[in-house]
């Protein structure tokens, strides 16, 4: 196992994060606590409670989910995708470092940054709105396997983008609407019946749900199949990045 | 001696049907710089990739310090340095952090005694904390010679190392490839510019549509295939050559002020005694002489074109065919 060569990555891309400090960490987290303030803070306290839950308290799990989401693809995408746009990628491919380790790397480091800022946000809510964490060990668990799960994702998209646009079409017209869609400023069941029943197609869903379980102890669905659905989707992204390594697909001629 | 690098039957075909490579038999020996010469498009670039594990072969296999470069690519890999024909950096890391980055890349613990070196030698030391973009092109063109050079390998890839530098910058890097040899490092550099391979290589493979047309040591490269010229200075211009010197190997330049006479190097019998004598005879004079041997770039101009026609004449006999 080359540990300096994943810890070289990965120190790599930690470092571009404490370069761009204001668009990596600082953005994100006041653009969440803005929604905080709106949905939380001003309408949030017209509104009723959903499922015994206050509404301010109740849209932070969806919020951090939907930042989560956002910043696990977006980082982990542009770790691999610039290397590849400016040619440095050679280095990386020349050295004697498997395919797991440079995944650990890159996947590693976006994860991190992801986690940080999920907690950072959190902490950040806690100026507005009053919650509480009733599972902290299962909200820890949906938070890292969220992160890694959509960071490898993300590494998908940034293997098969060949352009910037590319980059952003996925996290932007399908991940944000999805995220939108999966019950992060509502209950599905507040939904109509034939909707609730479509809305279970969409696998964001059960990762909204299953975090705010672990604040609140109320969910969407069942908290197995939120677990189970998350690790499907893990699978699914490690054995598609197997099969780019193994074919060299986008990255090696 | 045992090679360092040993290439077996490769070739490469690239998914579009493009043949790259094809049926590349080389042998590099340890601590020699080997130069690959070939003009755009002969396949020097793939050859390296595939060494360094960019590329993957169509046929064939490699050993690189006897570790192959696919069952074996840590310890093959570890042994390599790669110097690309594109200056691709990260703009915006430090040029320390781009050295420390390459030598962790390569399962190097931290060794800063050792890139301090390196960048001093390279002249980087001053703009260690600099950021890439901010360096001139020559400067980030010895950054990618540092960072190769960072996890200390012992055979070093030069893909056109000097393309675009300066004159003295040029002077430079073959001062210091030179030095690289000197410790001990295998040098295999690519080039366009013939007269660097003629200034720095051991021995030179001419590579050309994929094939490796031959490889030679420089010295009885340039033996074997050179021809030496005798050039006469002439007082009075010649129209042409006078029909009693007409069978020997003569020719004019432009505007007839030069005689030149084309002669074998390795011949016993030059003839160069017996053209002076005739041409006294001929009541010819010249007020000065020179001789001058072929150089590599000429030898490689033959190789490559003499190829390029039997290609030719393959093809339209097939044609006729």
């Amino acid at each position: 196992m080359n540990l300096h060569g994943i810890g070289a990555i990965y120190k790599f891309e930690m470092a571009r994060t404490w370069r761009t400090l204001m668009q990596s960490i600082a953005s994100p987290v006041l653009s969440t606590s803005l929604y905080f303030i709106v949905f939380g803070a001003a309408i949030g306290s017209r509104m009723g409670e959903v499922e015994g839950v206050s509404y301010g308290a109740f849209i932070i799990p969806g919020l951090i989910m939907l930042a989560l989401l956002g910043e696990s693809i977006s980082n982990a995408s542009f770790g691999i995708f610039f290397p590849k746009f400016s040619g440095t990628i050679y280095e990386v491919l020349s050295a004697p470092v498997s395919a797991f380790e440079i995944v650990a790397g890159y996947v590693g480091a976006a994860a991190t940054k992801s986690i940080l800022l999920g907690l950072l946000i959190l902490i950040t809510a806690r100026f507005f709105v009053d919650y509480e964490i009733l599972h902290p060990f299962w909200m820890i668990t949906f938070l890292v396997l969220t992160a890694v799960t959509f960071s490898l994702f993300g590494f998908i998209i940034g293997i098969w983008a060949d352009d910037f646009q590319k980059l952003q079409v996925i996290p932007l017209m399908i991940v944000t609407p999805l995220t939108f869609l999966g019950g992060a400023f509502y209950s599905i069941s507040m939904l109509p019946e034939f909707w609730q029943k479509v809305t279970l197609f969409n696998p964001v869903v059960y990762l909204i749900s299953g975090f705010r379980w672990a604040f609140y102890g109320v969910s969407d669905v069942n908290l197995g199949l939120s677990v189970g659905m998350t690790l499907l989707f893990l699978v699914l992204c490690l054995t598609t990045i197997w099969w780019i390594f193994r074919t060299g697909y986008r990255i090696k001629t | 001696m045992e090679p360092i690098i040993s290439i077996k039957g490769l070739g490469k075909t690239y998914a579009g049907g493009f043949t790259a490579l094809q049926n590349i038999d080389l042998e590099i020996q340890r601590g020699e710089i080997f130069a690959l010469l070939g003009p755009n498009g002969a396949g020097k670039t793939t050859l390296i990739s595939i060494v360094c594990g960019i590329v993957n072969p169509s046929q064939g296999n490699v050993t690189v310090s006897d570790f192959d470069i696919q069952r074996d690519y840590r310890s093959a890999r570890r042994a390599i340095g790669l110097v690309p024909q594109e200056i691709s950096t990260d703009s915006f890391e430090s040029v320390w952090g781009a050295v420390k980055f390459s030598r962790g890349l390569f399962g190097k613990p931290p060794n800063p005694a050792h890139l301090e070196k390196i960048l001093r030698q390279l002249s980087l030391w001053e703009k260690k904390d600099n950021k890439i973009i901010t360096l001139s092109g020559g400067m980030k063109r010895r950054l990618m010679i540092a960072k190769a050079l960072s996890h200390e390998p012992s055979v070093l890839f030069l893909d056109e190392p000097t393309a675009g530098v300066d004159v003295e910058l040029r002077q430079d890097m073959w001062e210091m490839v030179r030095g690289l040899r000197d410790s001990g490092v295998t040098v295999i550099l690519t080039t366009h510019y013939i007269e660097e391979a003629e200034e720095m290589a051991d021995r030179v493979g001419v590579i050309n549509r994929g094939e490796l047309v031959l490889v030679e040591d420089k010295k009885t490269l340039m033996q074997k295939m050179g021809e030496k010229e005798l050039s006469l200075q002439l007082p009075e211009p010649l129209q042409k050559i006078p029909d009693s010197l007409a069978d020997l190997p003569l020719r004019l330049n432009g505007d007839g002020s030069q005689l030149i006479y084309r002669f074998d190097i390795k011949s016993e019998n030059t003839g160069i005694a017996e053209f002076l004598r005739r041409l006294n005879s001929a009541n010819i004079e010249f007020r000065d002489l020179h001789t001058r041997e072929s150089s590599l770039e000429e030898i490689f101009v033959n190789l490559v074109h003499g190829a390029r026609r039997e290609h030719e004449k393959q093809l339209s006999g097939e044609t006729q065919e």
